[in-house]
Parts: structure tokens; C-alpha cells; sequence
């Protein structure tokens, strides 16, 4: 190795050892640790006091506040997913050919994906309000009764389901519309010209072709979902918000755990069930991306 | 031709009211903001404050320490961008040009963190800040945002895409060093990507919740983000200064938004950055 070489390589390695370190102590070695910590009766001041094998797992499965977070939190990724990747699919193809006022829809449908979680959660909890809210107010124009959004278990959720949509149509619906902009407009402009309908270039060109980020899009709104914590938090806290377990998800569950009652290493088991739940999602959409491609 | 006109007119009835339901609660919370207290809780309510007041930013300020608080998103956002700027330029670029044994090892190590979510390792991450005594820090609060899984591989991404071998090569004839290289002429050639990273790595930064939430505990530390979640929590009755607030805290991130809009769909949309 000549001295070019070798100077290449110190500065090769001192330049991503500091940051590989970073991401050891900060990333991969909590990744790890928490599957270690879930095998122990643990606090926070002692991760590993006492080694307990599956103990932890064995009791989860038969504490029912975990498999209500469980089933709430299933049931939300599932209606999120489905809702806003239909919801964002529609307006994407609606504004796929630009337009004057193409650029202007696509900046108010954006707004609340980089606005943060909690200013908005605090608006919508305030639009849920039973008594003075907007939404009760907008439905009484319908004769609708008012409806205490937050306040029964089985409509929180529903609220909170109707929020985290409103919240990233946004997002599935900017990656949609470079997905559809990307298809070739002589595909679009043959099937016309064979007399195929609106309807019909949708179902098939459109769709076929954008099946790869459908499913992209599809699996990462399920994984987000499945982390749901913020507007969890805010909604359903405080003197309007839900009654305790109502719409208790995986990660406030984990949060309470680990936080609230110390219990570290039960908690860490329901992360690595969270992991895996995700681990799942991801090997789903390697296995299936690399194949379309 | 009807039927032309019949698909336009449906087509901008259908976008117009979704874009009126992604506005609406923004207006709402403006309009709650500058209400004043016997405006808010009116029924029918009211869309449009009759008299504009701005007490509900007073009694914000007066009740907690929200300008403590936005400084210390200011600062927590700010420090947390330059350090992933920084570390994900110089690892994408090695990741990049160089070669050297351990390179795929390490790339897919960290790469693959980018998939696991944060909710899933907090909780030894937090046992490391209390054994490290960093709990209730400054330094405890930003940790887990100096670094991004996604900022590496993009960068270089964008290392491979735009940056050529030769002018690398020129400049080491030339006698420059490796570090100067980086510095000198790697670094300003990225300008676009780093622009795109950095709007988006000071917003994740900004919206960050739940590791406040656990790692802090003495107010001097919250967020704006925390700092409105607990205010809401314990004032839930105050509508005015509540929706006051949150105005504060939307306020610079829309005004960067509407600012650099083209940049952030495009940063966001080229590289789907997430987490």
C-alpha cells in the first residue's frame, strides 16, 4: 500500500469510527439490550436484578391491558392504513395532471404532516369537545345528538382514528402523486385513444403501475401506526380526555410500564413484541419490493 | 363537452372540501387563540372572534415558561440538525468513495437501525442516561437525535449520484488533505441535499415527544412540544390560551413551510425520510 493509500484509510476509518460509536451507543446497543432486559425482573437502577427466563412473556399474554393495547393498536393501524392510503390514492389521481390550483391543494393537504403532533392533537381534542365542540355543533346541523367523542371507549378511538388520518393523507398522498406524474403519459394517452374511460385508465394503468409504492406506502403507515403515542397522550389526558384504558395502545401500555411503575423488563418484552411487529412489516416489504422491481 | 365540465366541476367540489377539512382546524385553533374567554365557550360557537383580543398570549406567558420553552426547542432543533448534517456527510461520503475492510459491515449496521422504531429501545437508552447521570440534562434530552440511520444513507446517495471520482482525485494531486477534501470541497458541493436534510432533521427534532416526556422532569428542560402537552394537561379548561399555545409552537414551522415549500415536498418525496 503506497503512502496515498494509507493516508485514504486513517481518514476512512477516523472519519466513520466516531459516528459508527455514536450509533453503537445510541441505536444498536439499546436494540439489544432491551431484548436481554425483557428475559429479567428488572428497575431502572438494576436492568437485569433477577433472571426470569420467559416469565415476562408468559405474563403477557395473560394481562389483559396488554391485549386490549394490543387489539386497539392493531385495530387503529389497520383503519388508519386503509383510510388514508384509499383517501390519499383519490385525491392523488384528482390532482395528478397540474393544474393552476394543483400546487395550492397540494400545500393545504400538506399542512398537517409537518405541522407537529400536539398543537394539533390540542385543536382536535377541542374540536371533540361533548359540549362546545365544533364537530357536535357541525353535526346538530344534521339533527345529529351530541356525541361525547372522547369520553366513550368505543367512539375515542374512532376520534383518534379520524385525527391520525386527517393528519397523514398528506404524506401518502405527495409520494402517490410522484408515483402516478412518473407513468409515462403516452400509456395514459394509448388506453384513451382506445376508449378507455377515466375510470378504466385508473384500474388499468394507473393502478398496475403503481403497485410497488401502494405497497410502500401501505407498510410504512402501518408501522407508523403501530408506534401511535402523542396523540394518544394528549387526547385522552386531562379532564376532556378519554377514561383511562379506553384507547390504550402498545406504546402507552410500554410507556406506563416502564415509567410509570418501573417495570422495565416487562415493558422491554412489549417492546420486542412491538419490534417484531414491525420486523414482520419490514420483511414483508423487502420481500415483496424486490419482487416488482 | 358536458360531460367534460361535469368531471372538472366534481373534480374541484371533491378536492375543495377535503382541502376545507385539512385547513379547518387550523382556523379554529387561530380563531380560539384571539377569542376572548366568553367568546370560546359559546353555543352556537362561533367561527369568527367578534372582538379580537390578544390576552390568551398573555396568560400563556404568564402561566408557564413558554418562551423558556421555545428556546429550548430553538436550541435543541438547531444542535441536533448540525450535528446530523455533519455526521451524515462525512459517513455518506466515505460510506461513498472509499473503500476499506468493514465498509458493507458497518454501512448495513447502521442502515438497518433506520428500521427499528425509537419506542422499541427506549427503555435501555434511558437506563444508559440514568447510569450515565444525564437524565434531567440538556444532553440526556438531544442524544438520540444527533445522529439519523436515514441522513447517512442519503447522503450518500447523493455522494454517488453527484459527486465524481475526479474531482476527488484532482484535488488529493494538488497536495489537499483528506479532512480539507471534505471540507473544502465535498461539503459545499452538497449544498441542495443538505439543505433538504436539514429542514427535515429540524423538524423531526422540533416534534419530538415522547423522549422529552421521559427524560426531563424540571420545566427549565421542556419543549415547546412538552411544555403544551403538560400545559393542556393541567389547564384543560383554559381553551384560549390553550389553542394561544399551540399557535406558538406551529407558527415558525409553517412559516419555514410556506417559505421553502418546493425544497421540503421535494426533500421529503426523493428520499421517503422517515424516522
Amino acid at each position: 500500500m503506497n503512502r496515498m493509500e494509507l493516508q485514504k484509510r486513517i481518514f476512512a476509518y477516523s472519519a466513520v469510527i466516531p459516528v459508527v460509536l455514536i450509533f453503537a451507543f445510541l441505536r444498536v446497543v439499546p436494540i439489544f439490550q432491551n431484548f436481554l432486559y425483557s428475559f429479567f425482573n428488572s428497575t431502572v437502577v438494576d436492568p437485569m436484578q433477577e433472571f426470569i427466563g420467559i416469565e415476562n412473556y408468559k405474563e403477557l399474554f395473560k394481562d389483559n391491558l396488554f391485549l386490549l393495547s394490543l387489539k386497539n393498536t392493531t385495530l387503529f393501524a389497520l383503519f388508519v392504513t386503509v383510510f388514508s392510503v384509499g383517501l390519499a390514492l383519490l385525491v392523488a389521481v384528482l390532482l395528478a395532471t397540474k393544474t393552476a390550483l394543483g400546487g395550492l391543494f397540494e400545500t393545504l393537504y400538506f399542512l398537517p404532516v409537518i405541522t407537529p403532533m400536539v398543537p394539533v392533537a390540542v385543536v382536535w381534542k377541542w374540536i371533540y369537545d361533548p359540549t362546545y365542540g365544533l364537530l357536535n355543533y357541525c353535526l346538530s346541523l344534521f339533527g345529529i345528538k351530541p356525541l361525547g367523542w372522547l369520553v366513550y371507549p368505543d367512539l375515542a378511538i374512532w376520534a383518534i382514528i379520524i385525527m391520525s388520518v386527517w393528519k397523514v393523507i398528506g404524506y401518502n398522498m405527495i409520494i402517490f402523486l410522484v408515483g402516478i406524474r412518473d407513468i409515462p403519459d403516452s400509456y395514459i394517452e394509448a388506453a384513451t385513444i382506445d376508449g378507455g374511460n377515466k375510470f378504466q385508465v385508473f384500474r388499468f394503468i394507473i393502478l398496475p403501475l403503481l403497485r410497488p409504492i401502494l405497497l410502500f406506502v401501505t407498510i410504512i403507515s402501518t408501522i407508523n401506526a403501530y408506534n401511535v403515542f402523542t396523540q394518544v397522550f394528549i387526547m385522552t389526558s386531562g379532564p376532556q380526555g378519554a377514561p383511562g384504558n379506553a384507547v390504550r395502545t402498545l406504546v402507552f401500555d410500554i410507556y406506563e410500564n416502564a415509567f410509570r411503575y418501573f417495570k422495565t423488563g416487562y415493558a422491554a418484552s412489549e417492546a420486542v413484541v412491538l419490534f417484531l411487529i414491525v420486523l414482520l412489516l419490514t420483511l414483508v416489504q423487502l420481500r415483496t419490493g424486490g419482487k416488482e422491481r | 363537452m358536458i360531460r367534460k365540465t361535469f368531471f372538472l366541476a366534481f373534480k374541484y367540489l371533491i378536492l375543495s372540501l377535503g382541502a376545507s377539512i385539512m385547513v379547518l382546524p387550523f382556523l379554529w385553533m387561530a380563531s380560539t387563540a384571539v377569542k376572548p374567554p366568553t367568546e370560546v365557550l359559546s353555543w352556537p360557537p362561533e367561527f369568527l372572534p367578534r372582538h379580537i383580543t390578544l390576552e390568551n398570549f398573555h396568560t400563556v406567558f404568564a402561566t408557564a415558561p413558554f418562551l423558556r420553552f421555545f428556546f429550548n426547542s430553538v436550541a435543541m432543533a438547531t444542535l441536533c440538525t448540525l450535528s446530523v448534517l455533519l455526521t451524515s456527510a462525512i459517513a455518506g461520503y466515505v460510506f461513498a468513495k472509499f473503500r476499506f475492510p468493514g465498509r458493507n459491515a458497518l454501512f448495513i449496521l447502521v442502515l438497518a437501525t433506520a428500521m427499528v422504531p425509537f419506542e422499541t429501545y427506549m427503555i435501555p437508552l434511558y437506563i444508559s442516561m440514568v447510569k450515565l447521570s444525564l437524565v434531567n440534562t440538556f444532553i440526556g434530552l438531544i442524544a438520540p437525535y444527533i445522529i439519523m440511520s436515514y441522513g447517512i444513507f442519503f447522503m450518500r446517495q447523493n455522494v454517488l449520484a453527484s459527486i465524481p471520482d475526479e474531482i476527488i482525485d484532482a484535488s488529493r494531486i494538488d497536495g489537499a488533505s483528506e479532512w480539507s477534501i471534505f471540507f473544502r470541497v465535498i461539503f459545499p458541493m452538497l449544498k441542495g441535499s443538505v439543505g433538504a436534510l436539514s429542514i427535515f432533521a429540524f423538524m423531526q427534532t422540533w416534534a419530538a415527544f415522547i423522549w422529552p416526556l421521559i427524560i426531563t422532569s424540571s420545566r427549565e428542560l421542556w419543549t415547546m412540544e412538552l411544555g403544551l402537552g403538560m400545559f393542556q394537561y393541567r389547564f384543560t379548561v383554559d381553551l384560549g390560551p390553550i389553542n394561544a399555545g399551540s399557535m406558538l409552537s406551529i407558527v415558525p414551522i409553517l412559516g419555514v413551510f410556506l417559505l421553502m415549500r418546493r425544497h421540503i415536498i421535494k426533500g421529503i418525496t426523493l428520499t421517503g425520510l422517515k424516522g
